[in-house]
């Protein structure tokens, strides 16, 4: 087994990976069939032209600002700010900023990655649109930009997930997707990616698979991390504005983790600056297949492409886990994380379903935000972390994703009739 | 490398003027033992080759006939030391027949890639097929596999172009499986013509045997594919005749294996009347 670490040849920075042959450290790489091989070299080659091509920039950026809405507010909580220092023991609690990444259009981060990817597609000469989702937040956003550039788009999503998350459902066939439920497996967003690597592997030809995290084969992990990369440059230059420096701590949900690594990566070489993913811990890291905290609670093996973080068990078959979140409910993680995991610049934690409901709960009475049930997660994190810090701590937490699609889920959970 | 068994069978082929059939069933499916007894009675029944997938809980590559079969052998309580034990027990009985584990690379990852292939020659296994790890990955496994004295057998498909032949050539050994088709294992049965084409174009490349497979379910398939390639596979039609043979509980039958072996006599008698 090849373990040559891109941490030892790149000591002095923790933004300059993959490596050209899409390591990050260990994690990473590209594990898919033959067929699907030359289509992977292709798309890097497309991603790596397009990069040093200022007109795709230009369009790209066009896009965010006025189709998406871009850049989304830095907004101090000032409300949960207050809270939190009610909260603290020691007097401190800290200051607490949302990036409002909810209010992009289509109600979450997933614009920024499938803006980048469509215009790629585009360059590829591809002609239909393929993808997986969880919560469907990934698939409204790819069903939204099938409709702006007139592509036709079949989305694959779990059986169980089209009955949790039927807003979004509803939402992709009015933006003229096919929606195909997958009855596979358990039902949810690991057996969306198999089947959808199971069209593109048959129409290999003519489709771009829209991947929706910052994980599968090589270049994924990278493009998708650079498109949402987006975050965490605005909030470099937002918080400059706002404080005059740098945030002291960044906190964001992680299920295959890219609202997480568009937020981390700008950040990562600056020392001082404490980084936290939230990962999904279900009915509790002791519950055995009761979460889903790939990185927590997981192994590393090799899936959908990329060797990284899994749930599993001692003979390599992949478990379902569970987290009350569709799109935290995933059995793997971006290969980056796993390798930020262990080269330990990033902390990940994990909270459960209960406390993330309670932070969802929390948001919304404080602060006037419907939080998705993926960002409450990060929430409840900061709920335990922000009591703990000094008062001059400025804390960044990513609003990744409104709640408008859980709010029947949630009602049912707390037993609310309506 | 030195001669495998693989190497042996296929060059027996040839004498024989004729073309392999090359049988994939999956380890453990419907259960251990009723697998076991199927792998005893391939040889016989006329399998020159054996495909014995090693069951995944998520198959990427595979239609739903592989995917049911992988997830029935799980189900029962299969393993990877299982899958090997299995392998060891048949070479008892027979130490010509090749047997190459074919499957994804993560249970295989997780066993420990160093001990696998250990294992792997102890118990007898001649060659790995492993979907998910390409040529861009053979410092990883294929190499070490190689080192071991496996065959390691990689897939070509339809978009393997005249550019990215020599790469995947490059390290393989034992033969080439040729993938007839974009898509999953079990769908559309392919174009004999279009594929005699494509095999014609691989073996101006490679002096390796090439085998033929994904879609072909019956002898007339077989026996139309098999011209001009040294040996085609069959796989989801014989999984799909365990799936049909089993009980309402979903266990074997009396049938189980005669369903499998007699699908097996009908497509070698097929091949060898071509």
């Amino acid at each position: 087994m090849t373990t040559t670490s891109t941490a030892d040849a790149k000591v002095n920075s923790y933004r300059s990976g993959p490596d050209e042959r899409g390591h990050f450290g260990l994690f990473g790489g590209r594990f898919v069939a033959e067929t699907l091989m030359p289509l992977i070299l292709d798309l890097e080659q497309a991603y790596n032209d397009a990069k040093a091509d200022p007109a795709f920039h230009a369009e790209l950026e066009n896009l965010n600002t006025f189709y998406a809405g871009r850049p989304s507010p830095l907004y101090h909580a000032e409300r949960l700010t207050d809270y939190f220092r009610q909260q603290s023991k020691t007097g401190g609690g800290a200051k607490v900023y949302f990036k409002r990444d909810e209010l992009n259009h289509t109600g979450s981060h997933k614009i920024n990655n499938c803006l980048g990817q469509i215009l790629l597609a585009r360059r590829m000469g591809k002609t239909r649109i393929i993808a997986e989702t969880g919560a469907g937040q990934h698939g409204v956003a790819v069903a939204t930009v099938c409709a702006r550039f007139g592509l036709p788009c079949e989305i694959y999503m779990g059986a169980t997930d089209v009955k949790r998350q039927s807003p979004n459902v509803a939402r992709m066939y009015m933006l003229g997707a096919k929606v195909n439920p997958v009855t596979s497996g358990a039902g949810t967003l690991k057996d969306a990616m198999n089947e959808a690597l199971r069209d593109w592997v048959t129409n290999v030809e003519n489709t771009y698979y829209i991947i929706g995290t910052a994980a599968g084969p090589h270049p994924y992990p990278e493009l998708v991390r650079d498109f949402q990369s987006i975050i965490g440059k605005e909030v470099r230059e937002q918080m400059m504005a706002a404080e005059g420096r740098l945030p002291d701590t960044l906190v964001a949900c992680i299920g295959g983790g890219s609202n997480a690594i568009g937020l981390f990566h700008p950040f990562l070489d600056d020392k001082n600056v404490k980084i936290f993913g939230v990962e999904a811990g279900g009915h509790g890291l002791d519950v055995p297949n009761g979460h889903a905290a790939s990185m927590n609670g997981g192994a590393p093996g090799v899936l959908h492409g990329n060797r990284t973080y899994l749930l599993q068990d001692d003979d390599g078959q992949i478990l379902e886990g569970h987290s009350i979140s569709a799109g935290l409910d995933y059995p793997g993680v971006g290969p980056e994380h796993s390798w930020l995991k262990d080269t330990g610049r990033v902390k990940y934690v994990s909270v459960t379903d209960n406390e993330a409901l309670e932070a969802f709960q929390l948001c919304a009475k404080q602060e006037g935000i419907i939080p998705a049930l993926e960002p409450a997660h990060a929430l409840a994190h900061v709920m335990k972390l922000a009591p703990t810090l000094p008062k001059d701590d400025i804390l960044v937490m990513n609003m990744c994703g409104r709640g408008d699609k859980d709010v029947f889920a949630v009602a049912g959970y707390l037993g609310m009739t309506i | 490398m030195t001669e495998t068994r693989i190497d042996r069978r296929f060059a027996s082929l040839k004498s024989e003027g004729r073309s392999g059939l090359v049988t994939f069933v999956t380890a453990g499916d419907p259960d251990y033992e009723t697998a076991a007894k199927i792998l005893a009675g391939l040889p016989a029944a006329g399998a020159d080759i054996i495909e014995l997938g090693m069951p995944f809980s998520d198959p990427m590559a595979d239609g739903p006939a592989i995917q049911a079969s992988s997830l029935r052998a799980l189900k029962a309580g299969q393993r990877m030391t299982k899958t090997l034990a299995m392998v060891a027990d048949f070479r008892k009985t027979d130490n010509d027949t090749p047997i190459v584990l074919m499957g994804y690379y993560n249970p295989i990852y997780v066993y420990g890639n160093e001990r696998f292939l250990a294992d792997a020659v102890k118990a007898g296994v001649d060659g790995l097929i492993v979907v998910d790890v390409p040529p861009e990955a053979d410092d990883e496994l294929c190499i070490p596999a190689l080192n071991a004295g496996l065959n390691f057998i990689r897939l070509a498909t339809p978009t393997t172009d005249a550019k990215r032949l020599p790469k995947v050539l490059a390290n393989t050994s034992g033969f080439v499986y040729y993938v007839s088709i974009t898509g999953i294992t079990g769908a559309a049965a392919p174009d004999a013509s279009k594929v005699h084409q494509q095999v014609a174009r691989i073996k101006a490349s490679t002096t390796l045997p090439v085998a033929v497979g994904f879609g072909v379910r019956t002898g007339e398939q077989a026996r139309a594919i098999a011209k001009g390639a040294d040996a085609v596979v069959v796989g989801s039609a014989l999984v799909t005749a365990i799936e049909k043979s089993l009980g309402e509980d979903g266990r074997a039958t009396g049938n189980t294996v005669a369903a499998v072996l007699d699908l097996v006599k009908d497509l070698a008698g097929a091949l060898r009347a071509g």
